[in-house]
Order: structure tokens, then sequence, then C-alpha cells
């Protein structure tokens, strides 16, 4: 540690003190870092709930929540491709496009069944072909095909809906969208339920940790004879079913399939994902972060304009919390290296 | 060939390269080559920068495939047509990258994609995982290879470069049934830490596996190999026991003096 130190059996337990001291700060600081987005989640809460005393009532709740239902739905998805060191651009065209598609169903069929079985597979067929575009397509990276897809699942919804706005959405879908249950809004359960899943997937499944393990090195995942084509394309594909369930939320509040839906909801997902703590290098983070995240990103919108802050400063400090939190990540990367400077020099 | 033909367990021949061949393109990276390496013994293989070791190291962890020549494992003439099929003929290699997962724990690096898992029925991906089972066999082996880590479930970013070599090895060790192949295993690390990972090395030897170490290190060559083979622009210039005495010998038939 100190460059007049001889290795000499003496100073090395005054020395490796020391190291078992500075290592329990990096440890804590690393703790602190990865608690950092619900604490300042709870502080934003406190502080709120003494600014504006109808912040923290259930109907302005409520409302936060049901407005962010869709982008934390939708963020989950985002999150796992996310994790395998990927970015999905196409949700919010995807889900533009599933809405539209599921109108027309309706339309045409009147069958809430088929109407939400053609929302869900509209998400999930985009989500697929940026999958097997990457991958097969072997791009390097899937900026692009995602990019394609939002102009090609954009332009098809325009083409198939002439540019307006559908009206018309099944009771059941509307009901999940719009409604609620004991003041519980009704898209808070599809959040809870689709969190919930994808948490035990994560968690318990080998496909889970496949996933963990691609974005942590890609490299390896094929030397260790992990499928990454496969986890790769199921990381899209998952990702474009949330955008179909999106979809289903809020073609469900506004009763009508739009063109018009999911604009720059790329970026609110993306901002979520980061925002709530999990690492755009890919390999970490967990479902709980998108949904703080989308969360964060709700309470923040929520609160300015409780303030009569005007709508253009409150993406000023979306973009500010955003740059916070990669900054948080990158701070957390220089910790982890710091503490393997300290486990070299106590490895006797 | 069959399996009567082994001698006795002490010595017998885990590998046996037969005239391995292997050209890319105009390049013969490997010409005629021979290798053996025996249970319970470190074979050295040596050579400069682009003589063939890692050519013929690949070629027996089922990278690359030789283009003729023989592999025998057990006395069985095999065929490795990837790294899938070398883990399963009880082959492990610790690459000199280490191929490890950083956001991982050692039990999660330890298992990806050969998860301990349940029903049998459903394809790998689709099953669940006995986390448990993992683990404990994990800490089983970290505990008796003496590695000490930064605590139980820290990630593998955590680590120094020793920790993360003995994470490596100790891998290897739990499911090499026959081989483990260590390229340079040392080159980064200072000499304590590779002090503990030569002892891992041995450990390794000691418990029956055959080893095949590639390095740089001459002093790690007579501490542990019983043989040290030489490749110079992939043909096998010579072999012999190495010992202290006969360092410049190895070194001259490495650089061609």
């Amino acid at each position: 540690m100190h460059a007049k130190t001889p290795t000499t059996p003496g100073t090395g337990k005054a020395a490796s003190q020391e190291r078992g001291a500075s290592s329990a700060v990096v440890r804590t600081s690393l703790r602190l870092l990865g608690a950092g987005p619900v604490v300042i989640l709870l502080a934003l809460i406190v502080l709120l709930s003494f600014l504006s005393p109808y912040f923290l009532t259930g109907r302005n709740l409520s409302n936060i929540l049901s407005q962010t239902a869709v982008i934390a739905l939708v963020a989950m998805g985002q999150h796992i491709v996310i994790l395998t060191r990927g970015i999905d651009l196409s949700v919010g065209s995807n889900l533009a496009l599933a809405s539209v598609v599921g109108a027309l169903v309706f339309k045409s069929t009147d069958s809430t069944f088929l109407v939400v079985v053609a929302m869900i597979a509209s998400g999930g067929l985009v989500g697929a072909i940026n999958g097997l575009v990457y991958v097969y397509g072997r791009l390097p990276h899937p900026f692009i095909i995602t990019l394609a897809t939002l102009s090609i699942a954009k332009g098809t919804a325009l083409e198939l809906s002439d540019g307006r706005a559908i009206q018309g959405m099944p009771d059941f879908v509307r009901a999940i969208g719009g409604g609620s249950i004991y003041g519980i809004p009704g898209s808070l359960f599809v959040v809870a339920g689709v969190a919930l899943l994808f948490a035990v997937m994560a968690k318990t499944m080998v496909w889970g940790r496949w996933i963990y393990a691609v974005g942590g090195k890609p490299e390896a995942a094929v030397q260790m004879g992990i499928p990454v084509k496969r986890v790769l394309i199921s990381a899209y594909v998952i990702s474009g079913l949330c955008a179909g369930l999106g979809a289903i939320l809020l073609a469900g509040r506004t009763d009508a399939g739009s063109p018009l839906f999911g604009n720059l909801l790329e970026l609110d997902t993306i901002a979520a994902v980061i925002i709530g703590g999990a690492s755009f290098l890919g390999g970490r983070g967990h479902i709980g972060h998108a949904l703080v995240g989308a969360i964060m990103i709700g309470v923040i919108r929520n609160a300015l304009n409780l303030l009569n802050v005007d709508i253009f400063f409150q993406l000023i400090v979306i973009g500010v919390v955003i740059v916070m939190a990669v900054e948080a990540d990158v701070l957390r990367n220089h910790l982890e290296g710091r503490m393997r400077v300290l486990q070299a020099a106590g490895q006797a | 060939m069959s399996k009567s033909f082994a001698v006795s367990p002490s010595t017998s021949t885990v590998l046996d390269v037969r005239n391995a061949t292997k050209r890319f393109g105009p390049v013969l990276a490997l010409d005629n080559v021979s290798i053996q390496a025996h249970r319970g013994q470190v074979l050295a293989l040596l050579g400069d920068n682009g003589a063939g070791k890692s050519t013929l190291i690949k070629c027996i962890s089922g990278v690359h495939q030789i283009d003729s020549g023989m592999i025998q494992i057990d006395g069985v003439p095999t065929v490795i047509r990837s790294p899938g099929s070398a883990r399963e003929a009880g082959i492990e290699t610790v690459y000199q990258d280490l191929a490890l997962f950083d956001n991982l724990t050692p039990a999660q690096n330890f298992y990806a994609g050969r998860e301990i898992s349940f029903p049998s029925w459903l394809p790998l991906g689709m099953r669940f995982m006995r986390r448990r089972e993992m683990e404990a066999v994990t800490n089983g082996v970290l505990e008796r290879l003496k590695v000490t880590l930064p605590g139980a479930g820290a990630t593998v970013a955590l680590m120094s470069g020793g920790q993360r070599q003995a994470v490596a090895v100790a891998r290897a060790s739990v499911f090499a049934r026959k081989l483990v192949i260590l390229d340079e295993p040392t080159a980064a690390l200072g000499l304590r830490e590779s002090r503990k990972v030569l002892d891992l090395i041995a450990q390794l030897r000691d418990e029956g596996n055959a080893v095949i170490l590639i390095t740089h290190n001459m002093e790690h060559v007579t501490e542990l190999a019983s043989l040290a083979v030489v490749l110079r622009q992939g043909r096998k210039v010579g072999e012999l026991v190495p010992t202290k005495a006969n360092q410049h010998d190895l070194i001259s038939m490495i650089v061609g003096g």
C-alpha cells in the first residue's frame, strides 16, 4: 500500500488490516450505488409530499401509475435487450403498429380474443424480425436494424390506418387499459404480473442466466457452448411482445389504435432502464431497475406538472437525471477496479 | 486400438496426437506434430510466438480441426468437432482470456452453459436451475483448492487477476475428467499470484489429470513439467525432460539457435 512498506510478515498484517478497511469502504460504496435509484425515488416522494399537498393523494398516485404503466411494461422488455448489450429503438413504432392492427381486427371480427392475440403477435413479430436480422444478418450492432424497423413499423401503421386513429376497442381491452379494481388501475395488474414473471424467469431459469452471460461476455458465452444466437433473438422477441402488451394498455385507455402512439417511447424506456440503475454496458441489472426507473420518470413528470413547471423544462430535468445515472454506472466500474487492486494486494 | 493396450494407470496415455497437420490457406501451422499427455503428469508446450502452440491446443480443444493425423483419447481415435464435444470427452481448456463472466459469481461462471437443472426432458434453456447444488459444488472445489475470494456471492468483477485465474482453473478442475489445457496461465500475474496458480496446477495433476501447460517461463517448466515439447514453425523440434541444467538447451531449441 505504501511505497516504504517492506514485505515482511509483521508489517504485512497491519497493511492487510488497512486493506480490509478500505475494501469495506469500497464495498459499502458499491452497495450504496446499487441502492441509489430506490433511495432517490423515496427521497423524491417524501420531498414532493411536502411541496404539494395533492401529490400523496390516492387519486394522484393512481394517476402516476396508470400513466407510467406503458413505459414500465415496455421498459421491462427493453431491459432484457439492454442486458444482452443491445438496444431496441423500434418499441414505440412497434406499439403503434400493434394498436392499429388490433383496432383493424376489432373492426372486422368483433372478437376480443383475436384482437388481443393480434396485438401481442404483431409486437412479437416485429421483435422476431429485429432479432433474426440482427443475428443472421451478422449486423455489428442492433442499433441499425431496430432503427430500420422503427421506420418500417411506423410506416406500416400509417399505411394501414391512413394516418388516423381508429376508434373502438373491446370492453375487455378497455377494462385492462382504463379500468380499475378497488381504485387500483387494471394496467397495474398487467405490469405486476409481467414483472413477476420476468423476475422468476431471470432468477430461476437457465435462459435467464444465459441472458446475463451473453451480456457479460459474448465471446465467453460462445466458448462455454451457450446458444448465443437463440438467446439474443429471444431478447428481441420478448421486447416486441412487451410492446404488443403495451399497445393493449394504451389502446384500452384511449379506446383506439393510432399510428401516433408510442412516440419517443424508445427514449423513455431506455431512460427508465438506465435511470433505474441497470448498466448500459450489459449484463447488469434486474427487472426492478426498469420499474423504479419508469416510476421515477412518471413521478418527475407528475411533480413538475403539479408544481406548474413548464413542459419544456421536464425534458431538461429528465436529461440531467440520465446523465447522473450513467455517471453512477461509470463510478461503479471505477470502484470495482479499485476492489480488484485491493484484492491483488491482499493475495498472500 | 482398444483400451487393453493401455499401460498401468499411473502412466497411462490420456491424449495421443499423431502426425497432426493443419493448414490455414498457404500457411502450414502444424506440420506432422505428435505429442502425448499422460495421467498425473504435466506436459509443457514451448515455442516462440507463431510456433504453432495455440493452433495445436485449439485443435485439441475443438476450436479447430486437424487436416490430417489422428487424435486418440484413452486409446480411442476421436474426432473433436467443437469446444462442446471436447468438453464432453473430458477435456477442459483454460483460455488465455479466461472466458469468465465479470458480472457473474464463481458458481454461475462454473456452470455457465451446463447448468444443473430440471426437468431433463425440456431443452436446457427452458429448465429451472438447481442453484444451491451448483453453489455447494463450487464452494467445495474452491475450498479444496484453497482459493481465497472476496466473499461468497461476489462477482468476478471484484477479483484480482490471480483470483480470476484461480476461478478459471478451478472451473476446469470440476469438469475435467481427463485433460486440462492451460494457455499461459501466469502471463498476466505477479509473483505471489503466479505461485498460487502453479500450486493449483500441481494439485490438478496430483488429482490424476493430464495437464498441458503453455508458458514462456522456464522456471515454471522445470518446476512442474515431466516433459517439455518444443515447437518451431509448426514442427516439433525437440522434447526433453526439463531440469535446471538443460534450460539453455530448451531456450536454444525455442529460438532455433
